[in-house]
């Protein structure tokens, strides 16, 4: 076996490494890494800084996977030398490993602007793992964060500084934001959504240094001007790291030079992904590193032959709220522009069209054709006879699904590269049918993961399994998706389960499809629906949870948690006069009265004088909380106000399953609101709002919705999610397995991120539904029916 | 044939598609609205007992509340799970004047 060392474990040095295992087996593998971490996904550093996503979930290739496949991973060693005429690498730890061949993968490091003072306390750069949580670690509500640099990676920095809760100010040296990706006008309209968001945007500045002692307290500008600032992010531009090829003696211009079978000018030495110039372009991008891997991979495993031609980039920012996208030339040198722009939508795009063909394109505000604009760049088909449809297509035929109009050649994945061909085969071949094994198999959607929906679209298209898992017929008694019973229920003006039974099922139902049915046709028609109780499981028609000897269980509603003397002694009364056999309290800070008669319920509710808890139901359960500032020495919100208003908002509604919330005071989170349908953790200055958490059959970590800095803004963020999930989950689905299957970069754009005639529409059913709701335990005293508590009691007896 | 009695019961009150516990003696009995007649058999569930007045009906089955077994109304039989061949009494009824009458052994409504 030949000795492969390879410097640089990340992304393009292993892709690299995955495409020669691809080949028969002639090498033994050693990479070396600076940083200490097994390959992660680079670009998804700025989800990780917004919160939305946790280091471990942007991992690519965990430490098994190098042990598997027999590669020695020197993680935190740096290479500091080539020897080429020995063939030998040295370590930044003294050690010599020799090489037959050798592969660089070195990438690129932040380009340092001539500022003085770059070497202060709390002066940053933003391209390392290591980074990111150093300024996870440094920003927080309050803080003041300067970024220098209005291109992708500054901004994605920005807005993930201002997720956090800092006050953010982008200085840019150019007049316009991203202007080696967008003209002067789009610029300017992802300048105003930067604004829109909150995010402080400085066009024409030039930074001339850091003030401060130690640790940075400012900027100074070149007009004389200073910024307060206690952070600084510096994210002006990349640059190759070339240092090692040039003195290995490689030739070397802007980047490490290579032809296009991806050879350096030494026989041994190869060279891979951002350190590279190939045909006088360095890439900065994902896209082109794979495409470069897999020619390399041949040409090092002795199968010299496919050529590397260059790459057609494109660029998408991924801010949540912000879409853009931008692809070719769009300079418009002998081109004919094609626009559109919409101020109030915040919608600008423009296409270049240079004989016939697309030559670029850019489109702010509405990415979604941004697939096909990519395949006509790729393809350079002649777009005359489209030319009435390059902005609007025409409507598709076949209901919307672009997926099916897609040739295989075209690129679904373009972060890796992958084809809809290759992902039909995979479906066809491997009998991939879910989201998770299509990313094992073929690695698409594993890089910037925009092209999950397209993905998605297409399993179902083709992988019978996934058609029938996404149909999800919920009963043999009404044989359609839950989707669709929605919309017969809405479009049909179904206001009753037996009217749904009789038209579109088998007229019976049964214990599966009608509670399901009860609960859609309450979402639907906002708790206007005609209500009928012989639908319901018994616990929803005599409000109490059933237990095993057919008694029930009784939990009144304790707002927050926070009880009163006068409350206990009324619960002990009830306890002691109807004989429970067992008080408990519950892990929900609530009190339960086990084993109550339901002849005695509406007794039992009467001396309590409390409402109901809904501790029966698929609906509002409870708002745990801690103290809060009230009493807790490092609380930072009212937490427990906080919880009472959130439970006096939420309760005696219905939802698809149990909704529980929590409100904590500070991140110590002591009632574990990161575990909760719904939690809101108080921060310095704001709260951070949590969602599809659990912590029981399932224990998953809720996702960041989104920070806020008013009590009423996470109210409002609370509301928005819990309508869009009683409006958009599965009858007996939990918010945890809703927004996995949902995806929180959705759900977030259909609520907090929603345009506002949507979030208005989402508050105004929820409203309506509030307005119509009511405490269950009123039936204590006005019956839906005589017979609802109580048996029957025989009238006589005759013998016959 | 042993002797048997009626025992007039004011089912008017059952809601549709719905059921009620009766007590006739120290026997719990189940009777169910299924919207064109009554049907009532034993009140608890063979499997742990749970109570079957407080199932969802489907159509002339019901499911019981605690386990979700299934007891066809006018058999008795256990229907679900198929592999059980347990059953419950059922009760002939007949509804007169507006209340429903319940045909009870003689022999076991002693109590």
């Amino acid at each position: 076996m030949r000795q492969l060392v390879v410097v640089g474990n990340g992304m393009a040095g292993v892709a690299c490494v995955e495409q020669i295992l691809k080949h028969s087996p002639q090498f033994d593998i050693t990479i070396f890494g600076d940083e200490t971490h097994a390959n992660y996904n680079r670009i998804l550093l700025s989800s990780v800084l917004a919160g939305e996503k946790s280091s471990d979930d942007i991992t690519l290739n965990p430490l098994e996977w190098y042990q598997r496949n027999d590669i020695r991973l020197r993680l935190g060693v740096r290479v500091t030398d080539i020897n080429s005429r020995e063939r030998t690498v040295t370590g930044s730890d003294g050690s010599i490993t020799p090489y037959d061949t050798l592969l660089l993968a070195t990438g690129s490091t932040a380009w340092l602007p001539p500022i003085q003072g770059l070497d202060k306390k709390g002066v940053y750069q933003f391209r390392t793992l290591d980074d990111t949580r150093a300024l996870l670690s440094r920003s927080g509500p309050g803080v003041k964060a300067v970024v220098i640099g209005g291109g992708l990676l500054g901004l994605e920095a920005a807005r993930g500084l201002q997720v956090q809760g800092c006050d953010v100010t982008v200085l840019h040296l150019m007049s316009t934001l991203m202007e080696r990706q967008l003209d002067a006008d789009g610029g300017n309209y992802l300048a105003g959504k930067m604004e829109d968001l909150g995010i402080k945007v400085l066009l024409n500045r030039t930074t001339t240094a850091i003030l401060g002692g130690d640790a940075v307290e400012g900027v100074a500008l070149s007009d004389d001007t200073c910024i307060e600032a206690d952070v600084v992010v510096v994210a002006a531009g990349i640059r190759p790291n070339v240092e090692l090829a040039y003195a290995a003696g490689l030739y070397v211009n802007r980047g490490i030079v290579v032809n296009d079978h991806m050879e350096t000018s030494n026989p041994d030495i190869f060279a891979v992904g951002e350190c590279v110039e190939h045909r006088g372009v360095c890439y900065g991008l994902v896209a082109p590193l794979v495409e470069q891997a897999k020619v390399l991979a041949a040409t090092m495993t002795g199968n010299k032959g496919p050529v590397y031609t260059g790459t057609v980039t494109a660029s998408k920012l991924k801010i949540m709220g912000v879409d853009v996208f931008s692809a070719g030339d769009w300079s418009g040198q002998d081109a004919e522009p094609v626009r559109f722009e919409d101020r109030a939508l915040g919608v600008y795009k423009k296409l270049t069209v240079r004989g016939g063909r697309l030559a670029g394109v850019i489109l702010v505000g509405d990415t979604g054709d941004s697939h096909r604009y990519m395949e006509w760049l790729r393809n350079g088909q002649d777009l005359t006879l489209q030319r009435r449809h390059l902005l609007f297509p025409p409507p598709a035929e076949d209901g919307g699904l672009d997926i099916a109009q897609m040739s295989d050649s075209a690129t679904v994945c373009g972060c890796v590269g992958v084809t809809k061909g290759a992902i039909i085969e995979a479906i066809h071949e491997r009998g991939v049918c879910t989201m998770s094994q299509l990313k094992d198999e073929t690695r698409a959607s594993t890089g910037c993961g925009s092209c999950r929906g397209l993905c998605e679209s297409l399993l179902k298209a083709v992988a019978p399994e996934f058609t029938d898992d996404a149909r999800n017929v919920m009963c043999a008694c009404v044989p359609f998706s839950q989707d669709e019973i929605r919309e017969i229920i809405r479009s049909q003006k179904l206001r009753s389960v037996q009217d749904v039974l009789d038209i579109y099922g088998n007229g019976q139902g049964c214990e599966v499809c009608k509670p399901a049915l009860s609960y859609l046709v309450d979402v639907v028609w906002c708790g206007g629906h005609d209500e009928d109780r012989s639908a319901r499981f018994i616990n929803d028609r005599v409000h109490a949870n059933i237990q095993k000897d057919g008694t029930f269980s009784v939990i009144p509603r304790i707002r927050g948690g926070v009880t009163s003397p006068d409350e206990l002694r009324r619960i002990a009364d009830v306890a002691d006069k109807y004989r429970v056999p067992m008080v408990k309290i519950t892990g929900s800070q609530r009190i339960d009265l086990l084993g109550v008669k339901k002849e005695d319920l509406p007794a039992v509710w009467a001396d309590l004088g409390m409402p109901s808890g809904q501790a029966y139901t698929k609906g509002v359960r409870m708002v745990k909380t801690c103290v809060g500032t009230e009493f807790c020495r490092f609380g930072t919100q009212d937490s427990t106000n906080a919880g009472i208003e959130m439970e006096r908002i939420f309760e005696n509604l219905f939802t698809p399953h149990k909704v529980k919330m929590a409100t904590v005071g500070c991140p110590r989170n002591c009632a574990e609101a990161t575990v909760k349908d719904i939690g809101l953790v108080g921060i310095e200055g704001g709260w951070q709002v949590f969602v599809g958490g659990a912590a029981g059959k399932s224990v998953r970590k809720a996702d960041l919705l989104i920070t806020v800095e008013t009590t009423d803004a996470a109210m409002d963020a609370s509301i928005l999610f819990f309508q869009y999930y009683r409006e958009h989950a599965r009858y007996l689905e939990r918010t945890y397995d809703f927004v996995e299957r949902i995806g929180m970069e959705r759900v977030r754009k259909e609520t907090v991120y929603a345009p506002d005639s949507e979030q208005e529409a989402l508050r105004e059913r929820f409203r309506r539904s509030k307005e119509r709701s009511y405490d269950a335990w009123q039936e204590g005293r006005t019956p839906v029916n005589v017979t609802q508590f109580i048996p029957l009691t025989p009238i006589e007896r005759v013998t016959a | 044939m042993s002797a048997s009695i009626w025992v007039r019961v004011d089912a008017t009150q059952i809601p549709v598609r719905e059921g009620r516990a009766v007590m006739v003696g120290d026997r719990e009995i189940a009777i169910f609205n299924v919207g064109d007649r009554f049907l009532a058999v034993d009140g608890r569930c063979p499997h742990k007992g749970g109570p079957l007045c407080d199932g969802i009906v489907s159509g002339d089955t019901v499911v019981c509340p605690l386990h979700a077994w299934k007891i066809g109304l006018t058999s008795g039989q256990v229907e679900r799970p198929t592999a059980v061949a347990a059953c419950v009494r059922t009760y002939e009824t007949r509804v007169e004047d507006g209340l429903v009458m319940l045909r009870i052994e003689a022999a076991e409504s002693a109590a």
